[in-house]
């Protein structure tokens, strides 16, 4: 028997595939996300539309908060270290989470490096703005991705952006011929295994969720369709006038992404989403996704 | 020879595949219409509660309930095993209560307790298959008629068979070995009971 193999890491990623995972701050949220059917919940102190209001250093859980949660839900729990803070994740794994997540929703603690996560038997989950990002995170041992999307926006714009660089830096490779390659890898920053591994699969390596300003059924369903496997809403949930319906509702908009007419259904009489931040007013260092590299 | 995969979460997709590397039709299943001339069905690892919860809001549960009453072959895997189990001590989640077998959910702790390993499958030969559990249940308690078709070290249940129904703890759609799927597809056709070609068992 042996644990923390590969294998075991990636393969959960795996079964959260078409699912929602979303940010909870107390054990009733996670009740709630956990009854509406999220296949996973983040543990937090404050959801990422809190973090950016409240300003200051974010750091890590309280492991309380988490405790509690983890002990609340029997979906998997994960929750967020700071960028590079290797010691955070010791902790966390020394709680018991089921996946770290690297995240630059916290204020980063080394702006040169990442967690090297291929130490830990507990998987890492990595946001990413590119294919290149992708990669790296994976090279760093991360074994599921997701995209960064722009936390705590409520817009879905960067979202998007994130996953179609994601996709088409896909397509670019699979089409390369291979003497391309290395430049290919010299360019996007990439480990040039890794970049041999997409050309030909035509895939990336590990699973990827879409995260970072799904606020609606429809947000999540246009990331399905756009190519995700699953997708991770953070304040969208929490920060809603009715956190239970809407997080039913986007459970099914995930599952049946391609089914327009039950996306209409589960629209109806919602309430109000959070409000958002439209991203364009957004100074340029105010933007979370610009955090790693 | 269709089968269906139900896709309402978790791992369909790597089910879809295997199948379709042993030559079969695979189709995905969301709602209780695709449902309809299927020669099997997956039930896949993912989130119980979940799958659950999804399965009853989109009258899953009953109709698939009724087709497997009525002889449908069904596998199911990690969440897939809960769900055909009729005693999971845990209201969070409704099974379709199809095998007689006890079921304990996350039996092994949580992710960092996953594991791999070699696990000798009788039914499927000499060589060991190589399992895959991932915040796997096992089941406690299996009644008469279950046929138990593997054991971990400790003598924990992690595969069984009841008539065309059969189930596993561990991931047979993430090894690549295909012989778990090749087991299930020659269930189906054993007795000339179901399938409308006979071609399953004769692929490899």
């Amino acid at each position: 028997m042996e644990t923390g193999t590969w294998k075991v890491k990636t393969g959960l990623a795996q079964m959260l595939k078409g699912g929602v995972i979303m940010d909870v701050v107390t054990v009733e949220h996670a009740k709630i996300a956990q009854d509406a059917g999220a296949c996973a919940v983040m543990a937090l102190e404050r959801v990422p539309a809190d973090i950016r209001a409240a300003g200051g250093v974010a750091r890590m859980s309280d492991p309380v908060v988490i405790e509690a949660i983890m002990k609340a839900v029997s979906i998997p729990v994960m929750a967020k270290c700071r960028i590079g803070h290797f010691v955070e994740a010791q902790t966390l794994q020394a709680l018991g989470v089921d996946y770290i997540d690297e995240s630059e929703v916290l204020t980063p603690a080394d702006e040169h490096y990442h967690v090297w996560k291929h130490d830990f038997k507990v998987p890492f989950v990595c946001g990413c703005r590119d294919l290149g990002e992708a990669l790296r995170r994976i090279g760093e041992g991360a074994a599921m991705i997701r995209t960064k999307g722009e936390a705590g926006s409520g817009d879905i714009v960067e979202a998007v952006r994130h996953l179609r660089a994601v996709t088409d830096g896909i397509r670019d490779l699979e089409h390369k011929p291979q003497e391309e390659l290395m430049a290919a890898a010299k360019d996007m920053g990439a480990p040039f295994e890794l970049v041999l591994e997409v050309h030909k699969t035509g895939q990336l390596p590990v699973v990827n969720f879409a995260a970072g300003g799904v606020a609606t059924p429809a947000d999540a369903a246009l990331m399905m369709q756009l190519g995700a496997d699953g997708v991770f809403v953070g304040s969208g949930i929490f920060k809603s006038d009715n956190p239970s319906e809407r997080a039913k509702a986007v459970v099914k908009a995930t599952t049946h992404y391609q089914d327009a007419a039950i996306i209409a259904e589960v629209s109806k009489n919602l309430g109000g989403a959070m409000a958002g931040i439209n991203v364009k007013q957004l100074k340029p260092d105010e933007m979370l996704a610009s955090r790693g590299w | 020879m269709k089968i269906g995969v139900l896709a309402s979460q978790g791992a369909f997709a790597e089910h879809i595949a295997a199948l379709g590397e042993l030559g079969v039709e695979a189709v995905p299943v969301r709602l209780p219409r695709e449902l309809d001339g299927l020669d099997g069905l997956i039930i896949p690892g993912g989130e119980s509660t979940t799958i659950s919860k999804l399965m009853l809001d989109y009258n899953l549960l009953s109709e698939i309930k009724n087709l497997a009453e009525n002889g449908l072959p069904i596998l199911g895997t990690c969440a897939g095993m809960i769900m055909l189990a009729d005693k999971v001590p845990d209201s969070r989640v409704e099974p379709l209560g199809l095998m007689k077998i006890g079921i304990r959910r996350n039996a092994f702790g949580r992710q960092k307790e996953s594991f791999e390993t070699e696990l000798p499958i009788a039914a499927l030969g000499e060589k060991p298959f190589p399992a895959v559990f991932i915040r796997a249940p096992v089941i406690e308690e299996s009644d008469e008629g279950v046929e138990v078709l593997a054991r971990l070290k400790d003598g924990a249940i992690v595969a069984a068979r009841q008539g065309k129904l059969l189930a596993s703890a561990f991931h047979p759609e993430l090894t690549g070995d295909l012989r778990f799927h090749q087991y299930f597809l020659n269930m189906i056709t054993e007795n000339g009971e179901s399938g409308r070609e006979s071609t399953a068992g004769e692929r490899r």
